[in-house]
């Protein structure tokens, strides 16, 4: 298939204008199938099986009795319309089926004509419908056009989290054999090699060295990026994305800045050199408990004592919110809970387990332990882009809301130009980059483009209104989505920006090249800004 | 006869309610929630979380969020009923209740607000080019019969009056399983069979929203994964 080459669509005159409604107009957009071997490598069927009408309907069945989201959602609905304009896939394509609501009808009506009474018995007036190939490739087409932001569950008056929808179709899909390429296949490598690119141990040993080399250079100091060191304090699993794409890697050079810094013995680990659960965008537990548990085993094997997670969107929802449920990474296990127990007992449960980087950062600015040149980042007025995931679905610090004001008081601490976007596309109610939940494949690239509007639209205002440079994020999806993006739209594709690049690069090293600089020029030091205590 | 005929049918679907409804609750609470899901930001604790359903089920916050004209018709609509179905305490207790005779004045008004909702709610549903997509047989349906309850409830007050207390005496004594009397004006009639109608379509149909917001995991989750293990029973197998 050839990369979507249409040019995107048009900026609207009110983001809150509604859509025209063009019925089927990304109906042709579905994406690969998994071959028979990436299905077969994370316990799924190779191909459709024979009855699998049937095998779905009781997958289904399943479902509805092991989730009670999932049982709910599909009962509670009213059609009152609220979440029908809320969806970025919408905004973008105005087809339908991209509201919230029509896409889990799409798997309504089959629920209502197997699990109800009204569907059995009269499924015309509910609006229910048999389980026919039709179906199932709509729901191919449909689930995968569904990035899994949550945005529909803040607006919907029971919290409907069409999220939870997608995921149980795609569920019902795999235990088909009706899986999707990318997910399955990068799953299958995930477990078969440690990280979803399939990068084995050797090689990243390599890259790690050459980023050092680069710090080194860069900084004067001889900062390490350690690969599985027994014995050491922190264990950072970040996304893969991190070791070989742009914009990651200068987050991942701010990382090691900061630790270097702060002083504190850390490692990575070749076994589990990949935050990403795409298990999650499958909802599938079991391969979602599987892809943990090596993380698991890698902290009990090195032994280390904290666990912090790198700048990834769905990463971070899995290790915040079900890193302590499939793995037991976490606190507060019961005594007699042996499985959790084995590695809790280990860990330092003075600090947040796991503990996200950009919260590790922020306690060292609090304690005055970062000091900071802010001028370094004066040629960049930036703006932040809330990951859905992290947004939606985490939390950072102890307070409520903490996942939106961390990020952004790093970012402050480390630079003086920051900007917001209009308050209707950030924090609680951002806007899902467009490449989310499992959608971060060429193959889907014209619902990428389409999806990506209400960010570009928004990012569009503060560029020509506030002269706003670079988008800083902390998602790896976001990052991958937003450089290929962003050209496309007509912005410069380095716009996009990790934030601990920004971090990084004002981060002013004890005894680096950088301090001397800096204090062998006292006399003027009025015009750096070298307060890192300064609160937004 | 049509005492005996009016009085099997509250019988049976007043039954059919209670039964029904006891098993889809049911069903809402045994059924595992194995991660936490909380739509962020969440409380981080239990009576933050009975804040957060209290907002939802009393001020309709998400709604609000989400579209205010939604929220302007579907509040008046459920605060009305709400206050009309308060004002109906009277026909089923003797002495009527202190605090009902209170809410008494209002509830006509409240009976006037919850139509006009609902026709707004059905204008909206016919006008919005989105939400006419959505909408099947059974949310036009399900409209219709809450407006024809409403406003034949109205009629007997304000069209042709019913003779309430003798009314009043049908439902007291069914409370006693003791058929009484039940005057047959037409409003009446219409108004007493189309509320057994919605009793026993309520646990079958999108009406177990009132319920399910109470169980919904986005919801009723405190946000707290880091500081406690949670796992389902199904899950916790997984584990050996």
């Amino acid at each position: 298939m050839a990369a979507y080459q249409a040019p995107p669509p048009e900026y609207r005159e009110l983001p809150d204008v509604p859509n025209k409604l063009e019925p089927d107009a990304t109906a042709h957009l579905s994406p690969f199938l998994a071959k028979p071997d990436h299905n077969e490598s994370i316990g799924f069927p190779g191909e459709l099986v024979d009855n699998w009408e049937e095998k779905a309907i009781d997958k289904m069945g399943e479902l509805l009795g092991k989730y009670r989201s999932f049982q709910v959602y599909m009962d509670a609905c009213v059609k009152c319309g609220a979440c029908t304009d809320k969806c970025h896939y919408f905004q973008g394509t105005s087809d339908p089926k991209n509201m919230p609501v029509a896409r889990q009808d799409l798997l309504r009506s089959v629920y209502r004509r197997h699990f109800t009474f009204a569907g059995k018995y009269f499924p015309k007036l509910v609006g229910a419908r048999d389980l026919t190939r039709e179906v199932l490739d709509e729901w191919h087409s449909y689930f995968h056009q569904c990035s899994q932001c949550r945005r529909c569950s803040v607006f919907c008056p029971y919290g409907i989290d069409t999220a939870e929808v997608s995921m149980a179709a795609r569920e019902i899909m795999d235990s088909v054999g009706h899986g999707q390429k990318y997910c399955n296949e990068i799953l299958g490598k995930l477990q078969k090699v440690g990280n979803n690119l399939g990068l084995p141990g050797k090689a990243l040993k390599a890259t790690l060295a050459e980023f050092a080399e680069e710090i080194e250079e860069d900084t004067g100091l001889p900062v390490k990026i350690p690969l599985d060191v027994e014995g050491a304090d922190i264990l950072l699993i970040t996304p893969s994305a991190d070791f070989f794409a742009e914009p990651h890697i200068d987050g991942l050079m701010g990382y090691a800045k900061v630790f270097h810094e702060a002083g504190v013995s850390w490692t990575l680990s070749s076994y589990a050199s990949e935050a990403a659960n795409f298990s999650m965008f499958i909802g599938s537990y079991s391969n979602l408990k599987t892809v943990a548990e090596r993380i698991r085993k890698a902290a009990i094997d090195l032994g280390v004592k904290r666990i912090i997670v790198g700048e990834c969107g769905h990463a971070w929802r899995v290790a915040y919110s079900f890193w302590n449920t499939t793995a037991g990474i976490g606190s507060g296990a019961a005594e007699d809970d042996e499985f959790a127990q084995k590695l809790q007992k280990q860990l330092d449960h003075n600090y947040p387990i796991p503990q996200h980087i950009c919260e590790f950062t922020y306690d060292l600015i609090q304690e005055n332990k970062l000091r900071f040149n802010k001028s370094e980042n004066d040629w960049r007025t930036i703006t932040f882009h809330d990951s859905c995931n992290v947004a939606r679905g985490s939390r950072m610090g102890s307070w409520a809301g903490g996942q939106f004001d961390i990020p952004r008081a790093v970012i402050k601490a480390a630079a003086n130009n920051f900007v917001e976007m209009d308050p209707a596309t950030i924090k609680e109610v951002t806007y899902c980059c467009g490449g989310g939940g499992g959608l971060l494949t060429d193959d889907l690239m014209e619902i990428r483009v389409k999806g990506a509007l209400p960010r570009m639209e928004a990012l569009n205002d503060v560029v020509e209104e506030q002269g706003v440079t670079h988008l800083a994020a902390i998602c790896a999806i976001c990052k991958a989505q937003f450089a290929k993006i962003l050209p496309i739209y007509k912005f410069p594709m380095d716009m996009i920006t990790s934030t601990h690049q920004i971090v990084g690069d004002a981060l002013v090293m004890t005894g680096s090249i950088q301090e001397k600089e800096l204090d062998g020029t006292d006399d003027d030091s009025d015009e750096n800004d070298t307060d890192s205590s300064e609160e937004s | 006869m049509m005492s005996v005929l009016y009085a099997l049918l509250f019988y049976v679907a007043t039954a059919l309610f209670i039964g029904g409804l006891f098993v889809k609750i049911r069903q809402y609470a045994r059924t595992p929630a194995p991660l936490k899901i909380p739509t962020t930001p969440a409380p981080t604790t239990q009576s933050g979380v009975a804040y957060r359903l209290f907002r939802e089920v009393a001020l309709f916050e998400s709604l609000f969020k989400s579209n205010k004209w939604i929220w302007v018709l579907g509040y008046l609509f459920h605060a009305g009923l709400a206050l009309v179905l308060l004002r109906h305490f009277r026909y089923f207790t003797d002495p009527v209740w202190w605090w009902v005779e209170l809410v008494q004045p209002f509830g006509i008004y409240a009976g006037f607000a919850m139509v006009l909702g609902l026709l707004g709610l059905l204008g909206r549903r016919i006008v919005i080019e989105r939400i006419r997509y959505i909408s099947g047989p059974s949310d036009y349906l399900m409209l219709l019969l809450l407006i024809l309850i409403g406003s034949s409830g109205l009629m007997m007050k304000f069209v042709s009056h019913t003779d309430i207390v003798t009314v009043k005496q049908f439902m007291l004594g069914l409370m006693v399983f003791d058929i009484r009397e039940l005057p047959t004006d037409g409003p009446l009639l219409i108004h007493l069979a189309l509320v057994a109608v919605l009793l026993i379509v309520f646990p079958i149909s999108k009406l177990l929203h009132a319920p399910g917001v109470f169980f919904s995991p986005t919801r009723n989750q405190v946000d707290n994964p880091r500081e406690r293990r949670h796992v389902a029973p199904w899950a916790a197998e997984l584990d050996k």
